[in-house]
């Protein structure tokens, strides 16, 4: 198939390049809004930052549910001693709680910590691998949200705000700086398994352009929706009709001037090229047995593992936002049986993605992230037997994990109280770390406005202010 | 108490800054607890001369101020021109404190020194020298000489806040190419830009346009013919009065009305469960059909329960409050979950019928428009009467839907009922049920409009309210919405916002006649549809040249038809209809065609399976799709069908690389290309019109899909395609077999099992159909 170049689109219709700009490869959408209009070009184009980024790329892995971070990032002596007695009244009085009534007993973790690395920041056992990555690592321990339910607690961690409808961290990143790939989507969203309860919210494009949002890739042989021809169809016969769709498209652009026209026809161009690099994209057969071990990538096996793994690969290819929904850590009851396995699954390869960032020179223009909605409460819900015991949702005080991408590498910040219930110093709103991320990508989060329904929104709603402490 | 005292921590959080604000202002004004001294060290200095108003400082207002603060525009309800007004200010109070510059808002703003935008907000900064000559002016005194200026002492009152009155039918250059009374408002409005109208589309567009507009679906060839051979002069509005009496009607126009509606079938949240609304869907596809009033329509939705001796289907109707997103998650305070349910239908109230962006007075009064937080919780009292529609947990962290029901055509469905005691409701400070305020009664907001007669304080109050045919806004807000539609854009560009922040109308006489005429129909949507399709506006052609695309880019002033791409529902559906495959069948159940295995996500073994239909129902209409709103079908996703989770009144228009392969490769599209092939290959008993030459064959696919017939050099490209593809499928006629085995579904391959030849040219022509069902021509309504 030859490409119709965009000169030549131009070429019959007698305009030239400063008369009309076409939409091109992705994106080229039409929209009632008199801002997109006014550029009349291609939605994704590489857009300046408002100043010099630190980070090129994002990876969040979201960890739906909910994860304690008194088991894993916080260690509270204090409350081991204070186990199984009634949590002050001071601390409880006036508070809701998703399931916990009345005046529960603390409850300690069970888990072992230890400082690690030159910097000394403290892991529980059940990351043994994150824990060697210390020093490469930035741990904020005093996050803390609004809303202690699930869906509007991912809502405001996705989007800045409890209520559907406003577009996700991921979509404003490419509205405002575009795509740096051609062949791939700017922000894909691999899912594997329990996706969150906001469901599709998490990378949706809200009031933005369709275009913006989360192209979602699968686990397995088909990650992009319709990528695969039907049996019996060869690639010779589809670029037969690709080749006449383009052909017969172009003649109708010559005869009726619409330059959506050319942008169609460069979609279709697109699609064809997807349906050879998604396929490549995904086959990890060239990786090497090492990388695969590292990860613990098993050959065949959708996991969040080969996940990571191909999240790299989106990365390296010029992908911008690359978001992961991984399930299952909402531990109510359970916990301890539970939350291990959990960990299990998360801590090698997300270790691995780090090392393996590091390894191709690309930790230091990627933001990896991971995070939950909210944390679990120093309180145990349920029966005080320690087998079923779980912990409910806490939005007062959580942790967050994260690594690369411009910040300050090694650092612990932040604190809670000596039972892990109320932040103590240094707090940062959910609205805080999403100025935070945008300000890594070289965005103030003020001034990345979109106009709908008579008036200016912004990822961070009306709040938010960027932890300067945390840049490196 | 058992344990030793422990010390916790008590730093207190910084004080977050309370949703007070929009996030920015295009107006001027502050928030007004806001202590608003500026230092006056951070301020350019006062210049050091004697201010002459008329010489120093009306020629800075004029250049920088009065364009949105002037006898034009008032925003933020400020006039900078008048100087009653500079001393009493906008909506954020006085402008100027005559003596004390540094305490003036309009210093501070445009020195960038209060909350909100530097002004001016949309161009560059005045200088230093500019604000200390209002400095200056303000620290002497602020004289104002008389007779300068305007005498206005205040606002003119928003256009959209007065009721519509018919406007004359201004002069144009042409009074012959004006067919109706639209034409003249439209022509007048290119007479004034220099611009002319585009020539009329040929007969065969224009039917393929009308049918799309009105039905969502493509002439069958043989109405197409009949309406070419047809020269009288009333063929048009015969045509137009068939697809208004087509029972396809409602079908195609309950689409946007079910995103206005946010109608699901799903709770919205969480485990998003399904639950049975298609009835109420089934309600607005008859009632649009039977061309009920949009009077009654609104009535009906809103209160049909309130009627009296109110019918079945009257109760059923107000399932459209009932759509409310719900989240049914275990650990949601009821009240929570209630509140946020009303909170969404005084939004979508004001959205639908006032084209008014309510959600700001959920928290504070309105910055722009007249609606005050008072306001918006005396309509939020309307709907405060319902009884929780939650019921008890009936697993871990799930509770059911429940509230009031009926039983209706073997299903139970959702409606609104009144309880006996009505609730209290009380405004909720910053917009959050937990910090209740003052008590208020239901009401409507009368600074917009109060009715001729009293009307009762419930839902069917503020439906008559709503419909009262003096009312400013319904009627032109839904006229605009039918506009939009059709034009792919409203006369307000801003459908969902007619107040101060949205669009002025291009065309406001337009907008007008259109609502008067509206009401003076007795509220007929058929009639206003008519109206609009037999304009000549309407019948244009739609092609673009450079310089139209120069003289007017969105093409506002409509010196062309639009050139849109179909909505998701309807591009399946001309397509299914092309290949002759369509399920006529109106209502019931939601249907499952096929979409991609494990895409429903699954947390226990209660959660919905989807199970694809079978036979006819794999072949509904689009808006029959299951609409699991966090899991909508991939293919209506990608062409910007909404989730419906909230009100959508314009809908995205898209253009990319996953509807491609969407259009090549999901199983509705393949279907439908190995649908139209049997029919061009002739192995089935549809005739291709007596075709039998390639070429014939070809022109008969291409008039199906386009309405028009191929230029020869497009009829070569297609013949040259089946030409190389049965060469390649009869060298390898397993392949042949594969292909048509993978597309037909549950279809008919209609050729015996071992005829190579024929299975080789069913494959060749299952790739002329896919391209002639992907051709950007196809997809569109040029």
């Amino acid at each position: 198939m030859r490409p119709i170049s965009r000169r030549e689109i131009l070429a019959d219709m007698g305009l030239s390049i400063g008369g009309m700009a076409l939409g091109s490869l992705w994106g080229g959408q039409t929209s009632q809004a008199a801002a997109d209009s006014a550029s009349r070009g291609n939605p994704l184009a590489p857009k300046p930052p408002h100043f010099r980024p630190s980070a090129k790329s994002v990876i969040l892995l979201f960890a739906s549910g909910g994860v304690s971070s008194l088991d894993l990032f916080d260690p509270k002596p204090k409350l081991n001693q204070h186990d199984g007695q009634p949590v002050p009244a001071e601390l409880v009085e006036g508070q809701r709680f998703a399931f916990i009534q009345g005046r529960p007993n603390l409850l300690g973790s069970p888990y072992r910590f230890q400082r690690h690395g030159q910097c000394g920041m403290e892991f529980s056992q059940l990351l043994p691998n994150l824990a060697t990555l210390a020093d490469k690592t930035t741990l904020i321990r005093s996050v803390h949200t609004d809303n202690v339910n699930h869906t509007p607690a991912q809502l405001m961690f996705a989007t800045g705000h409890e209520f559907a409808g406003r577009p996700s961290m991921g979509a404003w990143t490419v509205y405002a700086l575009g795509s740096e790939t051609a062949d791939l989507p700017a922000f894909v969203h691999l899912t594997s398994g329990l996706q969150g309860t906001a469901g599709s919210h998490h990378t949706n494009s809200g009031f933005l352009p369709g275009v913006y949002q989360g192209v979602a890739f699968r686990s397995g042989p088909n990650p992009v929706f319709y990528l695969a021809d039907p049996r019996g169809m060869g690639r010779a016969d589809r670029q037969a009709t690709i080749d006449s769709i383009v052909s017969l498209n172009r003649e109708r652009l010559a005869a009726v001037g619409d330059p959506e026209i050319a942008t169609r026809i460069a979609q279709y161009e697109m699609a064809f090229r997807m349906q050879q690099t998604a396929p490549e994209l995904i086959d990890l057969s060239h990786e090497s047995k090492s990388t695969l071990a590292m990860y613990g990538v098993e050959p065949d096996k959708p996991s969040l593992a080969s996940n990571m793994l191909l999240a790299r690969r989106l990365v390296e290819r010029g992908v911008r936002f690359v978001q992961l929904c991984d399930g299952g850590w909402d531990h109510h009851s359970k916990i301890f049986s539970e939350l291990p396995e959990k960990c299990l699954a998360v801590d090698r390869p997300l270790a691995a993605l780090v090392k393996d960032l590091e390894q191709r020179g690309l930790l230091d223009e990627t933001l990896v992230i991971w995070a939950g909605e909210f944390g679990r409460t120093p309180m145990l819900e349920g029966q005080a037997d320690k087998k079923l015991v779980g912990r409910d949702h806490h939005k007062d005080a959580f942790s967050i994990w994260m690594a690369g991408g411009g910040l300050k590498p090694g650092l612990t910040y932040g604190a809670t109280c000596e039972l892990g219930y109320r932040i103590t110093e240094e707090p940062v709103h959910v609205h805080d770390l999403q100025a935070t991320v945008l300000h890594l990508l070289g965005l103030n989060h003020e001034r990345l406005t979109y106009r709908h329904q008579g008036r200016d929104f912004r990822l961070t709603d009306v709040y938010g202010r960027v932890v300067h402490d945390v840049l490196a | 108490m058992a344990h030793t005292p422990i010390r916790v921590g008590s730093r207190p959080y910084p004080l977050r800054l309370i949703g007070l604000t929009c996030v920015a202002f295009s107006g001027l004004l502050s928030v007004a607890s806001e202590p608003a001294t500026t230092p006056n060290s951070a301020l350019p200095p006062a210049v050091d001369r004697p201010v002459d108003f008329v010489r120093d400082v009306e020629p800075l207002l004029k250049a920088h101020c009065h364009h949105c603060h002037g006898d034009d525009e008032q925003q933020a309800r400020l006039r900078l021109d008048a100087r009653a007004i500079i001393l009493t200010g906008g909506i954020s109070g006085p402008s100027i404190v005559p003596g004390n510059s540094a305490e003036s808002l309009l210093v501070q703003r445009i020195a960038g020194h209060a909350v909100g935008p530097q002004m001016p907000s949309d161009a560059d900064p005045l200088d230093a020298e500019s604000i200390g000559i209002f400095r200056a002016w303000i620290d002497q005194g602020a004289t104002w000489p008389d007779g300068v200026g305007s005498a206005a002492t205040d606002v003119l009152r928003h256009w959209a806040y007065i009721r519509p009155g018919r406007p004359p039918l201004p002069d144009v250059a042409d009074v012959g190419w004006c067919r109706t009374p639209i034409d003249f408002f439209v022509l007048a409005a290119l007479d004034r830009r220099g611009l002319k109208p585009s020539a009329a589309a040929d007969r065969a567009t224009w039917l393929r346009r009308v049918s799309l507009d009105l039905i969502g679906l493509p002439p069958s060839l043989d109405e197409l013919d009949a309406f070419l051979s047809d020269a009288s002069s009333t063929a048009e509005q015969q045509a137009v009065d068939r697809l208004l009496a087509s029972p396809h009607f409602g079908e195609h126009w309950a689409r946007p009305w079910l995103d206005a509606a946010r109608y699901g079938d799903s709770t919205g949240y969480h485990d998003d469960e399904l639950r049975p609304s298609w009835p109420w869907r089934d309600w607005v596809i008859h009632a649009l059909n039977d061309g009920m009033p949009f009077d009654q329509f609104t009535i009906e939705q809103l209160a049909g329960d309130l009627l009296p001796e109110a019918t079945l289907e009257q109760r059923v109707a107000t399932g459209f409050h009932r759509a409310a997103a719900c989240n049914l998650e275990g650990g949601v305070p009821t009240e929570s979950r209630r509140t946020a349910q009303l909170i969404d239908r005084v939004n979508v109230t004001a959205t639908v019928w006032l084209g008014s962006t309510l959600e700001c007075a959920q928290c504070h009064n309105h910055k722009y428009d007249p609606f005050t937080q008072r306001d918006y919780y005396r309509l939020l009292a309307y709907f405060n009467n319902t009884p929780d529609e939650s019921g008890p947990t009936v697993g871990p962290g799930r509770a059911s839907m429940a509230g009031p029901t009926v039983g209706i055509a073997g299903t139970t469905t959702f409606v609104m009922q009144e309880m006996e005691k009505p609730r209290q409701t009380r405004i909720f400070l910053r917009g959050s049920y937990e910090t209740p305020g003052e008590t208020v009664s239901s009401g409507v907001p009368a600074s917009l409009h109060v009715s001729a007669v009293a009307e009762p304080a419930n839902r069917l109050g503020l439906a008559r309210w709503l419909v009262d045919p003096t009312h400013p806004l319904t009627a032109r807000v839904t006229v605009n919405r039918w506009w939009s539609e059709i034009f792919g854009a409203g006369i307000v560009r801003t459908a969902e916002d007619f107040g101060l922040q949205g669009e002025r109308p291009t065309h406001p006489e337009l907008l007008d006649w259109l609502a008067v005429e509206l009401i003076q129909s007795g509220w007929s949507m058929k009639h206003v549809l008519r109206v609009i399709v037999l304009s000549a506006a309407y019948s244009q052609s739609s092609n673009l040249s450079p310089e139209m695309l120069a003289a007017d880019p969105d093409n506002r002033w409509l010196s062309r038809s639009a050139r849109l791409r179909l909505p998701a529902e309807t591009v399946r559906d001309n397509a299914l209809s092309i290949a002759g495959i369509l399920s006529p069948a109106i209502g019931g159940p939601s249907v499952y065609p096929p979409q991609p295995p494990d895409l429903w996500w699954i947390r226990d073994d209660k959660s919905p399976v989807y199970l694809s239909s079978g036979g006819e129902d794999r072949h509904r209409r689009g808006l029959y799709t299951v609409w699991r709103r966090t899991n909508l079908h991939p293919s209506l996703a990608l062409l910007d069908a909404p989730n419906r989770i909230t009100c959508t009144v314009i809908r995205s228009r898209t253009n990319t690389p996953l509807q491609a392969l969407a259009l090549l490769n999901d199983p509705t599209y393949t279907e439908a290309a190995f649908g139209l092939a049997r029919i061009l290959s002739g192995t089935i008993a549809v005739s291709a019109g007596g075709s039998q030459t390639l070429e014939e064959r070809i022109n008969y696919g291409f008039r199906m899909a386009t309405a028009r017939h191929p230029t020869q050099a497009e009829t070569d490209r297609l013949a040259e395609l089946f030409l190389g593809r049965l060469q390649r499928f009869q060298a390898d006629p397993d392949s042949a077999y594969r292909l048509i085995d993978s597309v037909r579904g549950d279809l008919a391959a209609g050729i015996p099992a071992t005829h190579l030849q024929a299975a080789a040219e069913l494959a060749a022509w299952f790739h002329v159909a896919t391209v002639l069902l992907n051709l950007d021509e196809t997809i569109t309504k040029g």
